[in-house]
């Protein structure tokens, strides 16, 4: 009897081809997709941290800190920006233009080395008043990129100044023992002149060969002065609150648009589909009319998505409505499109179940939707790119934790109004099937 | 009978003023190498009840979906009232009521026909008064406002029907509109097509029942592999087939003989265990138990029966009609 019911259970499965793909082919697809994305991060298992350097003090000690900067595996450190064909030659960072590269988003942190650096680069012990203070300028909404760039700034610190460490440890010396004898003097001398050929010889080869490979970071524990200073989102409580609610948002979004472009497959079952499109309404009305009802309900799940991060997360809101209204809107129109897609290349509900749910999943993951993007490498952000639920949670970012004008969003606008009319049109080729046999 | 039929639609036809309710004319449709619809051409006159019968695979859903504009045709054309068909006079003159229960069923019968009447180009008092109307030609103005996920299956077959009519075309195509119900809602559902006829409004009608095709249908058609292989009144159609003659259905036990062989020595068809053939007169049938026991075939029993649509059916296609 019950090898029966299995024989039975099995037969259907096997004959559904929409539940059959989902128990077996997309798990696979899922992990496939996932291994060949995080698989081509090789090299580090963490993503390097981008860091604007700017240096104040243009002193020997502070040059030779930024190409310890440079070379710092764990850091993408740049001191201009790239080189454009407009711009073959950028001038550097001053700590006015890398803040406002932090303010737009364009790098997570900002290294500032100050004026006076050289003359007190570090401090042994207390007391060193005079020690200039180095500030990161950072984007709270990444609250792992301040931190690392604190981290290896002491640990550059560490291992690529190694005469000056020597040179104030002997200045500490002489003021904490009260000197040394002539000779021990001497001798000192020439170990000095010896670590600062080899940093010099150090710095050469770096020129040539950029980041190297470096040992551990060392934690030496303060022998900097660090001010970490936030330059977006200050005053903001949570950081990750529109993020989330424009991620989370999105991915169930998606979710809905690809069940309501399903009615179209549950009416053209139950033969309503027919009989609709035999009376005045032609099948472009009707996507037309399923489109504008999916991104209604997609319009209404955000807003009150946004309501409840308001209400209990305490997301600034109320202040920031037109540029909800304009990214939600185009968000809407382009998850909808998406769904009428699906809807559209797809012949069973079956079927729409199981390529929907690999195909969202899939987008949601590299899109920032699943976890966050400081946490991607550059090959998933750059993925990302390709994903809805990237340029809504970008958009989303600008308004309400940037504090961006509307005009800022440009490239979101384009991108998602100009996806979600081309899935459109595409959704409308395929729902030629339905007009005529 | 056939010919004024005929004639009344060619009449109809060079009448610009008023047009043939529906005219097809030698379509064809193919899928592959499937022909489902070989060059079929018929009228249909204003007010008629047009039967469309066929076994299943016959091509007559094609030939019904071609008529809603919902095929793109290989050859030929439809018209509607002088309109092709899928133009917008057309599609405001054809109802449709399919088999298949299309309706949405998570709304109310108020809401549905609110949508297909606006589907319909209805708005306001227009669309109020045809629901009005629809409801209560449907016996369903007291279900108005009741979930169709909640009503009977005859209940459902009504609002399916009054959905398609909730436009008041002139000319309605009734898909097997008794599908599934009890005997108390079909005849329900033929007194509305009578209301309708009573109207004027010009229906094709098609069914699996030949008692409905006798009750209600003025003119028969019949198809099979996509051509149309007889149609008339019923009684051209059975004094064509069968004359004066009644039938005799034979059922016969196991046998060794050439059944088909045996029955058509004697005029008539065989099909598995059953033996058809006439007879002039009620006395010859002792002729035919006669000729059977001589041959070794064992008659289980004999039925003697006036010619009808069953019969002309079975005579021209060799399959029952239920089959």
């Amino acid at each position: 009897m019950i090898g029966t019911i299995l024989q039975t259970s099995f037969r259907s499965l096997r004959r559904d081809r929409g539940a059959f793909v989902m128990s077996f082919i997309l798990p696979i697809g899922f992990f496939t997709i996932f291994g060949f994305v995080f698989g081509s991060m090789r090299g580090s298992s963490t993503p390097r941290v981008s860091v604007l350097v700017v240096d104040e003090d243009h002193s020997d000690a502070s040059k030779s800190l930024v190409r310890g900067l440079l070379r710092e595996p764990s850091l993408d450190a740049m001191t201009h920006p790239r080189a454009t064909k407009e711009n073959p030659a950028p001038g550097d960072y001053t700590a006015a233009t890398a803040e406002a590269e932090v303010r737009s988003g364009d790098a997570p942190a900002a290294l500032i080395i100050p004026a006076g650096f050289g003359a007190h680069p570090i401090a042994f012990g207390p007391g060193s008043t005079q020690q200039a203070k180095f500030r990161i300028l950072h984007d709270s909404s990444d609250p792992v990129a301040a931190q690392v760039v604190a981290g290896m700034l002491e640990k550059t610190v560490m291992i690529s100044m190694p005469a000056t460490m020597a040179a104030v440890g002997s200045q500490y010396f002489d003021r904490e023992i009260g000197g040394l004898t002539p000779k021990q003097r001497q001798q000192m001398d020439q170990g000095l002149a010896a670590l600062r050929k080899r940093q010099d010889q150090q710095d050469a080869q770096s020129a040539g060969t950029g980041p190297s490979a470096a040992g551990p970071a060392a934690d030496s524990g303060g022998l900097v002065a660090v001010e970490i200073q936030d330059v977006v989102g200050e005053k903001k409580k949570s950081p990750m609150i529109s993020y989330y609610a424009a991620g989370v948002g999105v991915m169930f979004l998606l979710f809905t648009a690809s069940a309501a472009g399903g009615s179209l497959l549950d009416e053209s079952e139950s033969g309503a589909l027919d009989r609709v499109l035999s009376a005045r309404v032609t099948m472009t009305t009707l996507l037309v009319g399923k489109l504008t009802y999916s991104a209604l309900l997609a319009f209404a799940q955000l807003t009150i998505m946004f309501l409840w991060a308001a209400l209990v997360f305490h997301l600034d809101f109320f202040t920031h409505i037109p540029g909800f209204l304009v990214m939600t809107a185009i968000t809407s129109f382009a998850v909808a499109s998406f769904g009428m897609l699906l809807a559209s290349v797809t012949r069973t509900r079956g079927q729409l179940g199981a390529f929907s749910t690999l195909i969202i999943l899939t987008m949601s993951a590299l899109g920032g939707s699943m976890f966050p993007k400081f946490l991607m490498s550059d090959a998933m952000l750059k993925v990302g790119y390709f994903t809805f639920n990237s340029w809504a949670i970008s958009g989303y970012q600008k308004i309400f934790w940037r504090d961006e004008p509307i005009s800022s969003l440009g490239p979101e606008i384009a991108v998602l109004v100009g996806s979600g009319v081309v899935l459109f049109v595409v959704a409308r080729w395929f729902a030629r099937k339905w007009e005529y046999v | 009978m056939l010919g004024s039929f005929l004639s009344l639609a060619h009449c109809m036809s060079g009448d610009p003023t008023n047009p043939v309710p529906l005219r097809v004319d030698a379509v064809a449709k193919h899928f592959g190498a499937v022909t489902a619809v070989d060059g079929v051409s018929f009228e249909i006159a204003a007010g008629a009840c047009f039967g469309l019968l066929g076994p299943n695979g016959a091509g007559k859903s094609t030939l019904i979906r071609s008529i809603v504009g919902r095929v793109r045709l290989d050859s030929g054309s439809v018209s509607i009232f002088g309109h092709p068909v899928g133009s917008s006079a057309a599609r405001a003159d054809l109802g449709w009521v399919p088999q298949e229960l299309a309706v949405y069923p998570l709304l109310t019968c108020r809401e549905n026909l609110q949508a297909f009447g606006r589907y319909q180009g209805l708005h306001g008092k227009a669309l109020d008064d045809a629901i009005a109307w629809c409801l209560e030609w449907a016996a369903l103005a007291d279900r108005a406002g009741s979930p169709v996920r909640t009503l009977s299956g005859g209940m459902k077959r009504r609002l399916n029907m009054a959905a398609g009519l909730i436009h008041r075309p002139r000319l309605v195509l009734l898909d097997e509109p008794t599908v599934g119900v009890d005997p108390q809602s079909r005849n329900r559902i033929f007194e509305m097509v009578e209301a309708l006829r009573s109207q004027g409004t010009t229906i094709i009608y098609t069914t699996h029942y030949m008692e409905e095709a006798e009750r209600l249908c003025d003119w028969i058609a019949i198809i099979d592999h996509g051509q149309i292989i007889a149609q008339g009144t019923k009684e051209t159609l059975v004094a064509r087939a069968f004359g004066s003659r009644s039938s005799v259905t034979m059922h016969v036990g196991a046998t060794r003989v050439d059944l088909a062989a045996w029955a058509a020595a004697r005029g008539g068809t065989a099909q598995d265990s059953v033996v058809l053939c006439s007879v002039e007169k009620p006395a010859e049938i002792a002729g035919l138990l006669e000729a059977a026991s001589g041959d070794g075939l064992e008659v289980l029993d004999v039925t003697l029966q006036r010619p009808n649509l069953e019969s002309v059916f079975l005579q021209l296609t060799g399959k029952e009609l239920r089959a």
